[in-house]
């Protein structure tokens, strides 16, 4: 190991014009990660990103603790998604231990899956807004989260950190007027929802400050490997959700939503698009769902997977989210690994901010719908 | 939940299933023949399921099988770069989850590629033994991976621009924490 100052902290040598400047890990701007940005004037020369502040060795941890035990904490790096952030992992226990899910419990988690994606979405579109100086895209969507978030604790119990899927279905049954409930506040929410297209996609403030900003172009897009919202904002049509569906996304009817330009106006847009979506795929779950029946199977206690391995994937709020499980005939996984979208679209940062100015940083950076803690595990 | 909800839910209590696939997913066994056709017995098909396949080369034969599974096979991205410790075979594997975004009939498809770099027992990461090239020429989205398995399992990536520390603090002058011989304390 080399005795060289860590990046960021070196003095510029080459041109007194270029100057570093650290943006992060404290900046309300940044979340929990560090940006070190070199500008010359107003104009960003180079970008190189810095997570790992809130690394916790989720998949360190991982291999100390059984299948059931490990529930409460995998979904911790994003606990306002925390169902799609479990969702893959307990596929693959299930593939693991080849355990049949019944039909309820899969409609079940369809559904709690989707709304799960409008209060990540909201969250993010909340500070999206407040970053470009908007605060009423900060006062509605943290209002109206409430009305998916009062869905999921009449489901599960909590408000946040729901560890509802467990391996082999659900950890309880919806009470009994769920449905009638969930229906009438989807269909409440989806009218707000509407209504954002108007205060905030066709505003022209955020049309000026967004459009033609950090374009990530389709052949980028698919080179570096990005996915989610970032990717279909580039015109590449790939949905988990319809490319390789899961329980039973297979029997609904998805829409995919691509946008064509890759600018950040786009990539903000996509989550909106989605979160319409959702709503749809929600009432449909809720028309196609039996409307009785067992929704857990039970387990041995500490149960076993083989010298096998498994690799699942589901699409998050933030894109493709896999977990892939190495077992070796133990109660605990072997090795586990989440790659998380967070991740994968942080290699796109420097390049969407190479020549931006440095006050179109926020709305580049936000648009990728970046979670730090995601990110670092 | 009544009583007798409960007792029925201990009934339907599943075993372990435990399929034999005879007749593997034809059009997986088709891609897996076209890489065996093609590199013989440098390249050793571990397994093939649905939608998923695994291929186990060398760490001198990686760059030209990923090569072919880019330009033949057309798998475009890196999902994901995953470092395995083996401490009793003194190795630690590296499993590369490739996909497809410009071929439609490989949406379902991941196909991992996997290889293997000698461990030694104390670890001078970047110093030591512990190499493999890097296949960032090949697929651009492994970069940050494969940083990111530099750090926690110090298997330096020869060929990478970049090996630097991602998640990990600077000053970290520990073993690489994703090794076995790394414990949590109190554990």
């Amino acid at each position: 190991m080399t005795a060289k100052l860590p990046p960021g902290l070196q003095l510029e040598k080459e041109d007194d014009k270029i100057m570093t400047l650290n943006v992060g890990p404290q900046h309300p701007g940044s979340g929990h990660m560090r940006l070190i940005i070199k500008v010359d004037g107003d104009f960003i020369v180079s970008c190189d990103p810095d997570p790992g502040y809130v690394h916790r060795g989720e998949e360190k941890m991982a291999e100390y603790r059984n299948y059931i035990t490990n529930i409460p904490h995998l979904e911790r790096p994003v606990i306002h998604d925390s169902c799609n952030i479990l969702y893959p992992y307990v596929l693959g226990v299930e593939e693991l231990l080849g355990l049949e899910v019944p039909e309820r419990a899969k409609y079940i988690r369809v559904i709690a899956a989707e709304l799960n994606r409008i209060v990540y979405t909201l969250y993010w579109l909340g500070i999206y807004g407040i970053f470009l100086g908007h605060s009423t895209m900060f006062m509605w969507p943290m209002g109206d989260r409430e009305l998916a978030i009062d869905l999921l604790e009449k489901l599960t119990g909590a408000r946040v950190t729901h560890s509802y899927f467990v391996p082999g279905g659900i950890r309880n049954d919806a009470p009994a007027n769920f449905e009638d409930v969930c229906i009438r506040q989807v269909n409440y929410l989806e009218k707000r929802l509407r209504t954002y297209g108007d205060i905030f996609y066709d505003n022209p403030i955020l049309i000026a400050r967004t459009e033609n900003t950090g374009i990530l172009t389709r052949e980028d897009a698919i080179r570096l490997g990005t996915t989610g919202t970032v990717l279909r904002a580039s015109g590449v049509d790939f949905d988990i959700r319809t490319k390789e569906p899961y329980d039973v996304y297979d029997e609904l009817d998805v829409h995919t939503n691509v946008l064509k330009n890759g600018d950040s106006y786009d990539r903000s847009k996509t989550p909106w698009l989605d979160m319409l979506e959702s709503c749809n795929i929600i009432r449909q779950a809720l028309e196609k769902m039996p409307k009785s029946g067992s929704v857990r199977v039970k387990l041995k206690p500490n149960p076993k997977g083989g010298d096998d391995e498994v690799y699942k994937r589901v699409e998050s709020g933030r894109g493709s989210l896999g977990t892939y499980i190495v077992s070796r005939s133990k109660p605990e996984p072997y090795r586990l690994k989440m790659s998380v979208g967070s991740f994968r679209n942080l290699i796109c940062l420097p390049y969407l901010l190479k020549g931006e100015k440095l006050g179109n940083m926020p709305a580049v950076y936000w648009s990728l719908n970046y979670w730090p803690v995601e990110a670092d595990r | 939940m009544s009583d007798t909800d409960s007792r029925k839910q201990e009934e339907t209590e599943t075993k372990l299933v435990v399929e034999k696939q005879d007749d593997l997913p034809k059009f997986e066994k088709e891609q897996s023949n076209k890489i065996t056709e093609k590199f013989g017995s440098k390249t050793e098909i571990a397994f093939v399921k649905p939608d998923r396949v695994r291929v186990n080369v060398k760490k001198e034969d990686i760059l030209e099988v990923a090569s072919f599974i880019r330009d033949e096979l057309h798998y475009d991205h890196a999902e994901s770069v995953t470092g395995i410790d083996f401490p009793t075979d003194k190795e630690i594997e590296v499993v590369y989850h490739l996909g497809s975004y410009t071929d439609p009939k490989l949406g379902r498809q991941v196909l991992s590629l996997a290889t293997r770099a000698p461990r030694e027992d104390v670890p001078n990461p970047g110093n030591d033994s512990t190499r493999l090239p890097s296949l960032r020429d090949i697929f651009y989205s492994v970069e940050f991976h494969e940083r990111e398995c530099f750090e926690m399992l110090g298997v330096f990536f020869e060929g990478h621009p970049d090996n630097r520390r991602l998640l990990l603090p600077e000053d970290w002058a520990d073993l690489p924490p994703l090794r076995k011989d790394f414990k949590i304390k109190g554990r």
